[in-house]
């Protein structure tokens, strides 16, 4: 039974044990697409972690009055509805970031780790250990999509935050950026790359 | 209460909808101002862009007002049309409209040197979006001062290379005007030059669907303004 966990573990946890993205694969397609760049990525993971915390938070408590059979529409109302909400603020308060990110914040309404995260924790728990389950999962994706961008950026751009870090040095000397960092399908292979190493040190994820 | 009852999930759907559609309406209008503001500011900071002025962030509105000295709208005959405020003139919705019955917006710059610029808006689609930008024109209307354009969606490393510098620093100096006929500049693949004689710009390689969208966008946004800068080009012409 899920209550029987502690709070600390469901905080911990999707740090790396149960990670979303690399343990359980969910929500892969926003890390191909948001991280180009360092400061976008993290724009986008502070907004998942505000989304999934609050309607965690919010499905947990009314998780006694949803009907069984409209649920799932109950859930996706409350995350759009917060989606849009964030969007908003983030139009008001950080128009370069929103428009970085464009559609990608409204498609947090089909990032699957939020549907995920409500079906399986917030429909049989209490709110506070909810919002832990959300803000880690949160954290854990967010962790993800930096460390991706993170080598995105520096090989790609080789700048981190917008900041110059390779030295004009190596540049003279004939050093080039990797331009395909920057397409998609380097996010998948980095990710892959990342999956590889955490499997390796854990060793009960390994596949037999 | 019998929680799976057919009018308890109505009443709860109704219920729930309510709420979030009210707050909802409620986030949208108290930062509605706000961020029109940043729409606007976003829009300025293009507009300075193709006269090469970038200035920081928080200094947009004031490097505007500063910089663009006047603006207006004239018809296709090259008349100005009192009461229009350029600024808010939609340039997506007026390219809709047939070349003719268009409003046509125009930016005055006056540099830190003095001279005029006449800044135009361009609004045309490319691969997967719109794709827009801004000309600006010496004040004789003779060449092109530069330019800036953006996009919505284009394809990084291929059709997004349209709004770096490398591809719009290569309308500085072309003419619009060859031998007093109206023929704005085109963009054709590298190694290629057009049938015409105008002047041109190499294609971004690899990008044909967003350069051909750039060169379409150029001839059906300035073709209208043809009579407004033949006037312009006369005027300088005679002083």
């Amino acid at each position: 039974m899920a209550e029987k966990i502690s709070n600390r573990k469901v905080f911990f946890n999707p740090f790396s044990k149960d990670n979303p993205v690399l343990v359980q694969i969910l929500g892969i397609c926003s890390v191909l697409a948001v991280t180009v760049k360092l400061a976008p990525a993290l724009a986008m993971g502070l907004s998942v972690i505000a989304v999934l915390a609050f309607s965690n938070v919010i499905i947990s408590i009314l998780r006694k009055t949803i009907p069984t059979n409209i649920r799932i529409i109950v859930q996706l109302v409350v995350v759009a509805g917060l989606v849009v909400i964030v969007s908003q603020l983030l139009q008001a308060y950080a128009y370069d970031v929103s428009k970085q990110l464009s559609v990608f914040i409204s498609l947090i309404i089909t990032n699957c780790i939020l549907m995920g995260r409500l079906e399986a924790f917030a429909m049989a728990n209490r709110p506070w250990p909810s919002f832990l389950d959300g803000v880690g999962n949160g954290i854990g994706y967010t962790i993800i999509l930096v460390s991706v961008a993170f080598f995105r950026e520096l090989l790609g751009s080789g700048t981190l935050f917008g900041f110059r870090v390779v030295p004009q040095a190596l540049y003279d000397a004939g050093y080039v950026d990797n331009g395909l960092m920057i397409l998609p399908p380097m996010a998948l292979v980095v990710v892959a790359c990342i999956i590889w190493v955490q499997r390796s040190f854990n060793k009960d994820l390994q596949e037999k | 209460m019998n929680k799976e009852s057919k009018s308890y999930t109505l009443l709860y759907t109704m219920a729930l909808v309510m709420i979030v559609g009210s707050a909802l309406a409620y986030t949208a209008i108290t930062l509605k101002d706000r961020q029109q503001a940043n729409i606007d500011a976003d829009k300025m900071r293009q507009i300075l862009a193709s006269v090469r002025i970038t200035p920081a962030a928080d200094s947009i509105v004031e490097s505007y007002r500063h910089y663009i000295t006047d603006s207006y709208v004239v018809d296709a005959s090259g008349n100005r049309l009192e009461g229009d405020n350029a600024f808010d003139v939609n340039v997506g919705a007026q390219m809709r409209l047939p070349g003719g019955e268009r409003e046509l917006p125009v930016y005055v710059c006056t540099l830190a040197d003095g001279s005029e610029k006449y800044i135009l808006p361009l609004y045309g689609s490319g691969l997967w979006g719109p794709i827009w930008g801004y000309v600006s024109l010496d004040s004789d209307a003779a060449v092109v001062y530069d330019a800036y354009f953006a996009h919505q969606g284009e394809t990084p490393g291929l059709g997004a290379e349209i709004q770096k510098p490398a591809f719009s620093s290569q309308f500085v100096g072309k003419r619009i005007f060859l031998d007093d006929r109206f023929m704005p500049v085109t963009v054709v693949k590298a190694g290629r030059a057009p049938s015409d004689g105008r002047d041109y710009v190499d294609a971004v390689s690899g990008a044909t669907i967003t350069s051909k969208g750039v060169a379409d966008m150029l001839d059906n946004c300035l073709l209208p303004y043809r009579a407004f800068l033949e006037n312009l080009s006369r005027q300088n012409q005679t002083h």
